[in-house]
């Protein structure tokens, strides 16, 4: 496969079935998957989720405990790494300190017998606008320069399948959203198929046309990023990707298109065909933004949720909305954001305050109750250290 | 404005911390003043022997200063096999020593990263003959070859070594023992650049279509050329001077004498001290030579 043409158009990855151990855990666990041609996939997670495994694994650089690989409809599982049609953009970049830029990005062209490697790594350079950097040495460009150098030498690959492991992590934000959309547009101009690996939300969402989140080794909900941000469907997509308000309950009553769930003594309804379980104790929400904050109880209209009163807790002001956390006794503090249509919050702490929203925007999550905490633990700094830590620590482990 | 704001910036870029102190010169005192005492002092006197002349009716070892150049030439002469063995056998021995020491480097700094006992074990392994003194270490060698021995019987018996042949006293005793003694030296400095060996670069080797092969010699020997060249010039720099191996109470023989041998005797026995400091004078230019040449061929500077 790695002959002396370039890939035509992206291939399509298929993973059936894969299983990943290591000594003392599991990092992936009976994964199936399918990205087709031409698409670009994001892998969304916290780290130790098994995203970065996953990319490994499709890269080859590790072997599946279990379970197929195929790229293109060929299985690859047994097919080393430099054998397969597959480049990765390293989240460290691993250029290689003793050739300048324009040789790192040169390797891959060098090692298919490509013609005019060095043209090509020139055009790619371009592309990046590094190409008056081409002489340098990759430790003498900045964190920013030496990713776009890392991406460069895996896109003049022109591979059928492009890995791209967290490649934006060490930019500013404006060079990375810069990089976003030339990203989007190399993409969508070669037509290869990416796989992203990321633990940025906001990225995952902007880039992909797919997002799958993966927690713990499995894939927790996969789709168009704003299917998975309208309708997430277990409490770790709801609160991973973006923020929700969660309530659990029991259902009362189902009548025609909704359910009505008792949340501390508050009916509140959910449509049917959004929520994923209709009877017993379920876990409902609804997205900050979609809350309308009032100081008066507001009239209670067909196909409206009402909660309150309640008092602000907490206003924290961020240029295109403001955030308020709002205390409502027996529920919880809801979390609402609202435009700043006018100057400044409209309320302020200690306010009473009343909530509602449309029945449409609520959803209901597959997970028990209890089973399902109002914040997911795994997404927070102190368990994404953690998390680092025990990936590195694993890392030493196997290098 | 705008020259007041160059006037502000340039000293202040310029006059970084440049503050000349006493202080670094008291430091370096007892440094520079070893260097002088032991080694310009020496090397001075080295070169004022290699200039003088016999004494007229004198007895042996008698020797008044002058300035006889032609000392040099009569040692060129008459040594220069000598001096062709040295390098021989000293480039011989490097090669062998990087050839057995660098996949034992490999295996320490690499292959056992993920067993950090085995690798502590096999360093002391490496490091282990010094703890015996490396005469005793030669002639147990010697010993070892010598020609009643079950190796030899055993060579003579499959017809590797000829009926008459000798293990001893051969070039190939000596280049053995040589490669042998300096096995550390090359192992350890290669170990230090390989323990540093960042294998994500394999793996992105790997994953723009280099073979396992490809990735060696593009990346990792690359990579570890600082320890390559510590490692031959520590080994070819002694190698290149002994005089241990190549005698003929150790490993070697009359036909195996090196540069070395014949300094030693030179100076100890002959008692001829122009013509042993001479042939030190040469030794030392002609090594300088090498290693520059080398060093700079190798593109250390730039790795270092």
């Amino acid at each position: 496969m790695a002959d002396r043409t370039f890939a035509e158009a992206g291939a399509d990855l298929e993973l059936v079935g894969i299983h990943k151990r290591f000594p003392g855990f599991t990092a992936i666990e009976d994964l199936d998957l399918v990205i087709p041609a031409g698409s670009f996939f994001a892998l969304l997670g916290p780290s130790g989720c098994g995203k970065t495994t996953t990319l490994r694994l499709v890269a080859g650089l590790e072997q599946p405990t279990a379970g197929r690989i195929l790229i293109g409809g060929k299985d690859v599982t047994n097919v080393k790494s430099f054998k397969r049609p597959v480049n990765t953009v390293f989240q460290s970049y691993a250029l290689f300190p003793h050739m300048t830029v324009l040789e790192n990005v040169a390797f891959g062209l060098r090692r298919r017998r490509i013609d005019n490697p060095l043209v090509k790594a020139h055009e790619a350079l371009r592309l990046v606008e590094l190409d008056h950097l081409a002489s340098r040495r990759p430790q003498q460009l900045s964190g920013g320069q030496q990713q776009r150098v890392a991406l460069a030498r895996a896109i003049v690959n022109r591979p059928a399948l492009l890995l791209l492991d967290e490649p934006l992590g060490a930019l500013d934000l404006k060079l990375r959203r810069q990089m976003q959309s030339e990203l989007k547009t190399i993409q969508d101009e070669v037509g290869l198929t990416f796989l992203h690996v990321t633990h940025d939300q906001e990225e995952a969402m902007t880039m992909a046309d797919t997002v799958a989140v993966m927690n713990k080794g499995e894939i927790e909900q996969m789709g168009a990023p704003e299917e998975l941000y309208e309708l997430p469907k277990t409490a770790f997509v709801a609160n991973f990707l973006g923020q929700s308000n969660l309530f659990t309950g029991k259902v009362t009553s189902s009548s025609g298109n909704s359910i009505v769930v008792d949340v501390a003594g508050v009916k509140i309804e959910v449509p049917k065909d959004r929520a994923q379980r209709h009877t017993g104790d379920v876990t409902i929400g609804v997205r900050p933004e979609k809350l309308m904050l009032t100081t008066e109880a507001p009239k209670p209209t067909p196909g409206r949720n009402v909660l309150g009163p309640g008092r602000v807790m907490d206003v924290s002001f961020s240029g295109v909305s403001t955030q308020y956390l709002i205390a409502i006794p027996g529920i919880g503090p809801v979390s609402v954001f609202a435009q700043n249509m006018v100057f400044g919050p409209v309320v302020h702490e200690g306010a009473e305050v009343w909530v509602s929203w449309t029945v449409d925007h609520g959803f209901g999550l597959v997970d028990e109750p209890e089973a399902a905490p109002r914040f997911a633990p795994d997404a927070d700094t102190a368990a994404i250290a953690t998390q680092t830590r025990k990936d590195l620590l694993t890392e030493i482990e196997e290098a | 404005m705008a020259f007041a704001a160059f006037g502000s910036q340039g000293p202040a870029v310029e006059q970084a911390p440049r503050k000349r102190s006493w202080i670094a010169w008291v430091l370096l005192a007892p440094g520079l003043a070893y260097l002088a005492l032991f080694f310009l002092t020496p090397f001075i006197s080295l070169i004022l022997t290699s200039l003088q002349a016999p004494v007229d009716f004198g007895d042996v070892g008698q020797f008044q200063p002058a300035f006889k150049i032609e000392n040099y030439a009569t040692v060129v002469s008459q040594y220069w096999p000598h001096f062709l063995r040295a390098f021989g056998y000293a480039i011989a021995a490097t090669f062998f020593a990087l050839i057995i020491s660098y996949p034992l480097a490999y295996f320490i700094g690499v292959t056992a990263r993920k067993w950090p006992l085995l690798q502590a074990l096999m360093l002391t392994l490496v490091i282990a003959p010094f703890f015996i003194s490396f005469l005793l270490r030669t002639l147990a060698w010697k010993q070892l070859m010598s020609d009643d021995t079950p190796l030899v019987q055993a060579l003579k018996a499959l017809t590797i070594l000829p009926q008459d042949g000798h293990l001893t006293g051969t070039a190939f005793s000596v280049i053995f023992g040589l490669t042998y003694n300096f096995i550390p030296f090359m192992t350890l400095p290669i170990y230090t650049t390989l323990e540093r060996l960042d294998t994500r670069y394999l793996e992105a080797g790997s994953d723009l279509y280099a073979t396992p092969a490809t990735t060696f010699w593009k990346i990792t020997l690359p990579l570890s050329l600082p320890g390559i060249v510590s490692g031959t010039l520590l080994t070819f720099i002694p190698a290149s001077g002994d005089f241990i191996n190549a005698s003929s109470s150790f490993l070697g023989s009359a036909s195996t004498q090196m540069v070395g041998n014949v300094i030693e005797t030179s100076f100890l026995e002959l008692l001829n001290y122009p013509a042993a400091a001479a042939l030190s004078v040469i030794l030392m230019a002609i090594i300088l030579v090498i290693v520059g040449v080398y060093v700079k061929r190798a593109g250390t500077e730039e790795l270092l």
